[in-house]
């Protein structure tokens, strides 16, 4: 039998680096039932036994307020762990210690990892571990994850002390209040009311404190002793207000803060020096954050992180790209010409190619933002720019993923919505998934580079600075606008930590990246594969009836008929153009027109194509014909699609997005084709629908579909009426 | 000794708190972190462009915006 152990703590304490270091290789990421939390999970085995170590989020208090907390709550109360293992940093100790208490409470058998002596020691603060453990009642253990100090001492406590049990810690909070507590514990125990899950007093306590999850509950489990509670709640909280000004909730977050310093001032720590006294951190603050110094240093840091993501990442997916055309070269020569073949290449090779080719993106920029992370400098970020995103009701560390997404032109919002993690607050998270794909990412560059070389070859560089202008304001505009409807709601508190800086270790930083690339992997991988299928069904289906394909034939022949055999397998032989003579190759060229219309024609009838035509009559508002159209709906798979099946749809045969030249003059000279057309498309380009990939990663990262089915919608909608806007404004002055 | 709102505070200016207005999430939140009646804090910093505020207390970094800042009563030695 393995003892299940929970490790819970305040963030940064060094919860993860103990798990770690606990339960090596052996350990697995999931997520708690229903929600985006990570859960980690990983077995320990020693000579004193095997344990269970679930890693619950980092809090810093147990209330309902955020889902953290309420995640490490439930699974405390559901899942009844045989021991905390509760991570507190020494070096802040009293501070950690609030949670610890509230552990106690809770009755559940607690054992504290004093962590993170190394930094204490430096800082001067001694403390008496002997007599902390005596005074609150549990034993303590000292520990340095980061050299897994300690480990051996923690786990032989953790093995004797975890089946004993724990009487729940009773502080004292004030005359008035243990009164009320006693009253109603007395009340809950008598009716049995919630105590097959919690302790009496806790839920007296959690009534006091406002809880809306146990208020909730409570009102389901028996009204009537709810309401009784709700009444001494209520009698308690009038005679606070009027005789000391206070509520019940304060008082006790103040009593518990008090019975604390009560603990420690009993000779348990001893500072040497002032601890407000600047520590190495703060003298890097007075830089980093400086108003002048911080804000040049911070667009250099996210120059370098775009950089970093964006340069290295270059070579492995080059490696990956080359992998996969190998191994749709090979499909394409061992399979017979048909449906099969086109399955397998163009949905299959294509779609596990899509997947695999964005890991070597996540992976750096994972690396990048971890590394920036566990350094603390993302905080200190976050501070800085809070005062301009909150504008638009995201939230300081909102930057992160717009940049990641192609704040900075060509990066990727796939990365970019998963940055979003970094965000603790759930409004301001939603509002960032929602409003990154509106970057510009390195997918839509080929569409801009196409339209700007055939409409506005002379203003590039100012026409690409215009569209990273619009999709910035755009994207802020769209945050601002969801914050104050869909997603509407006070700004979450900004109150946050800024932790020392720390230089982050290598295993740490490895093991965060690989875990959130896996993580990609297994779970978007399926669905887009599956998407990507469908999306070349869409694109093939059903094809062209017989007469059509014989009218094809015959106009093929036509050609054929009339030269010499010898010229015919000339032109087979060959590979490229190269060496062909000039008969071979206007036959050639003759018969890939021929091919070209072929296409065309069979994008036309496909059910794309079809939807295309159908929707001809509205998007003209916008100055989209069906070929337009296609193109777009192609775009769906990934932007750089648009300009491939733009040259098929005007019978050129698919385009290689980077060579765009045979069809920037095509569409100079299309008619229907104008610098206004052309500017609508790109605003359409901007803001419709994120690619599949972004999709399934927004339902991935929101938990639910519906919010990646209303990026679909809305973001369309939104797109088509801006670009309709720009034509018909357009329309008018021109 | 006087009273002030945080968000008067000085950089570099220590004080102890006297009282903390807020409620519901806010008030739980601030209260969390250590910022309760009685305890000594010293303002450490600005954000470039004067919001949040970063503060020092218990010996560790804290920020929050100056409306949330708004809702705590600081009792400074003197005015400066
Ligand atoms: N000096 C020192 N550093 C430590 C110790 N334990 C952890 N660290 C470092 O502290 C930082 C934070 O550790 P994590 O394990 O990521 O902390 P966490 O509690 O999991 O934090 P969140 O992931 O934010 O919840 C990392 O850079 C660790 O390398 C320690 O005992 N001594």
């Amino acid at each position: 039998m393995s003892t299940a152990i929970a490790l819970a703590g305040n963030p940064n304490s060094g919860k993860t680096t103990l798990f770690n270091e606990l339960t090596g290789a052996r350990q697995h990421v999931g997520n708690y039932p229903g929600v985006t939390v990570e859960k980690k999970q990983g077995t320990c085995i020693t000579d004193t036994g095997a344990f269970d170590i679930v890693d619950l989020p980092g809090t810093y208090s147990l209330t309902a307020y955020s889902l953290e907390e309420v995640v490490a709550r439930d699974f405390l109360v559901n899942e009844r762990p045989a021991m905390i293992v509760n991570i507190v940093d020494a070096s802040n100790l009293e501070r950690n210690l609030y949670l610890s208490v509230q552990f106690m409470e809770m009755g559940i058998p607690v054992c504290i990892a004093l962590n993170m002596m190394d930094v204490a020691k430096k800082r001067g603060i001694d403390i008496n571990i002997d007599r902390l453990s005596e005074l609150l009642g549990v034993p303590v253990v000292p520990t340095v994850a980061r050299t897994g100090q300690g480990k051996k001492e923690l786990l032989e406590t953790v093995a004797a002390r975890a089946k004993q049990g724990n009487r729940a810690l009773k502080i004292s909070y004030g005359l008035d209040i243990d009164t009320a507590l006693d009253e109603m514990e007395a009340e809950i125990k008598a009716a049995g009311f919630l105590t097959k899950t919690y302790p009496a007093r806790w839920v007296a306590l959690k009534y006091l404190e406002n809880d809306k999850q146990i208020l909730e509950l409570g009102a389901e489990e028996n009204k009537e002793v709810a309401t009784r509670l709700a009444g001494i709640v209520q009698r308690l909280t009038s005679h606070l207000a009027a005789t000391q000004d206070a509520h019940p909730e304060g008082m006790i977050a103040d009593q518990r803060y008090g019975f604390i310093s009560g603990v420690l001032k009993q000779n348990v720590v001893r500072y040497a020096e002032d601890r407000n006294r600047l520590q190495q951190s703060d003298k890097i603050d007075k830089v980093l954050t400086n108003r002048f110094l911080g804000p040049i240093i911070m667009v250099g840091v996210l120059m370098g992180l775009y950089n970093f993501t964006f340069t290295y990442s270059v070579l492995p997916t080059e490696w990956l790209e080359g992998l996969f055309g190998w191994i749709g070269g090979m499909a394409e020569a061992a399979l017979p010409e048909g449906l099969l073949k086109s399955l397998i290449i163009s949905g299959i090779v294509d779609g596990v190619g899509g997947v695999l080719g964005f890991v070597p993106l996540i992976m750096f920029m994972f690396l990048g933002i971890s590394f920036l992370e566990d350094s603390g400098y993302l905080a200190r970020m976050a501070f800085m720019l809070d005062r301009v995103f909150r504008l638009f009701g995201l939230h300081g560390s909102s930057v992160m993923a717009f940049i990641v997404s192609g704040g900075i032109a060509g990066g990727c919002a796939v990365p970019g919505v998963m940055a979003a993690r970094t965000l603790k607050s759930p409004k301001e998270r939603l509002a960032t998934l929602l409003t990154v794909p509106f970057m510009n990412c390195g997918a839509k560059l080929p569409v801009y580079a196409l339209l700007v070389a055939a409409f506005f070859a002379e203003n590039q560089a100012r026409v690409m600075l215009i569209l990273t202008l619009i999709s910035w304001i755009g994207a802020l505009l769209v945050a601002r606008l969801l914050r104050s409807t869909v997603i509407k709601g006070e700004a979450t508190p900004f109150v946050m930590e800024l932790p020392p800086y720390r230089l982050p270790t290598i295993k740490g930083l490895l093991i965060h990246t690989w875990e959130r690339t896996w993580q990609y992997m297994k779970k978007a991988g399926t669905v887009i594969l599956g998407i990507s299928i469908v999306l070349w069904a869409m694109m093939t289906f059903p094809g062209l009836d017989d007469t059509t394909l014989t009218q094809f034939e015959a106009k093929r022949s036509a050609v054929t008929d009339n030269v010499s055999p010898a010229l015919l397998n000339e032109i087979s032989a060959a590979e490229g153009d190269d060496g062909l003579s000039e008969a071979a190759l206007a036959v050639k060229e003759d018969l890939l027109l021929i091919d070209g219309e072929e296409a065309q024609a069979a994008l036309k009838n496909s059910v794309a194509g079809r939807i295309g035509v159908a929707l001809e009559g509205i998007s003209r508002l916008a100055g989209f014909d069906w070929r337009t159209n296609i193109a777009l709906v192609g775009g769906f798979a990934a932007k750089e699609v648009v300009v491939s099946t733009l040259g098929t749809a005007y019978s050129l045969g698919e385009v290689d997005p980077e060579e765009n030249t045979s069809l920037a003059q095509r569409l100079q000279s299309a008619p229907g084709w104008s610098p206004l057309t052309a500017f609508s498309l790109m605003i359409f380009t901007i803001f419709y629908a994120p690619c599949f990939v972004t999709v399934v990663c927004i339902a991935r990262e929101t938990g639910s579909w519906k919010w990646a089915g209303f990026s679909v919608v809305f973001n369309t909608a939104l797109a088509f009426g801006l670009s309709v806007a720009v034509y018909q404004a357009g329309k008018l002055i021109l | 000794m006087v009273k002030i709102n945080l968000r008067q505070m000085q950089v570099d200016q220590t004080g102890t708190i006297a009282s903390v207005k807020a409620d519901g999430e806010l008030g739980r939140r601030i209260r969390d972190m250590g910022l309760v009646p009685g305890k000594e804090i010293k303002v450490q910093g600005r954000a470039p462009l004067y919001d949040p505020v970063s503060l020092r207390i218990m010996g560790f970094t804290l920020t929050l915006r100056n409306n949330e800042a708004d809702h705590i009563q600081v009792e400074v030695s003197q005015e400066r």
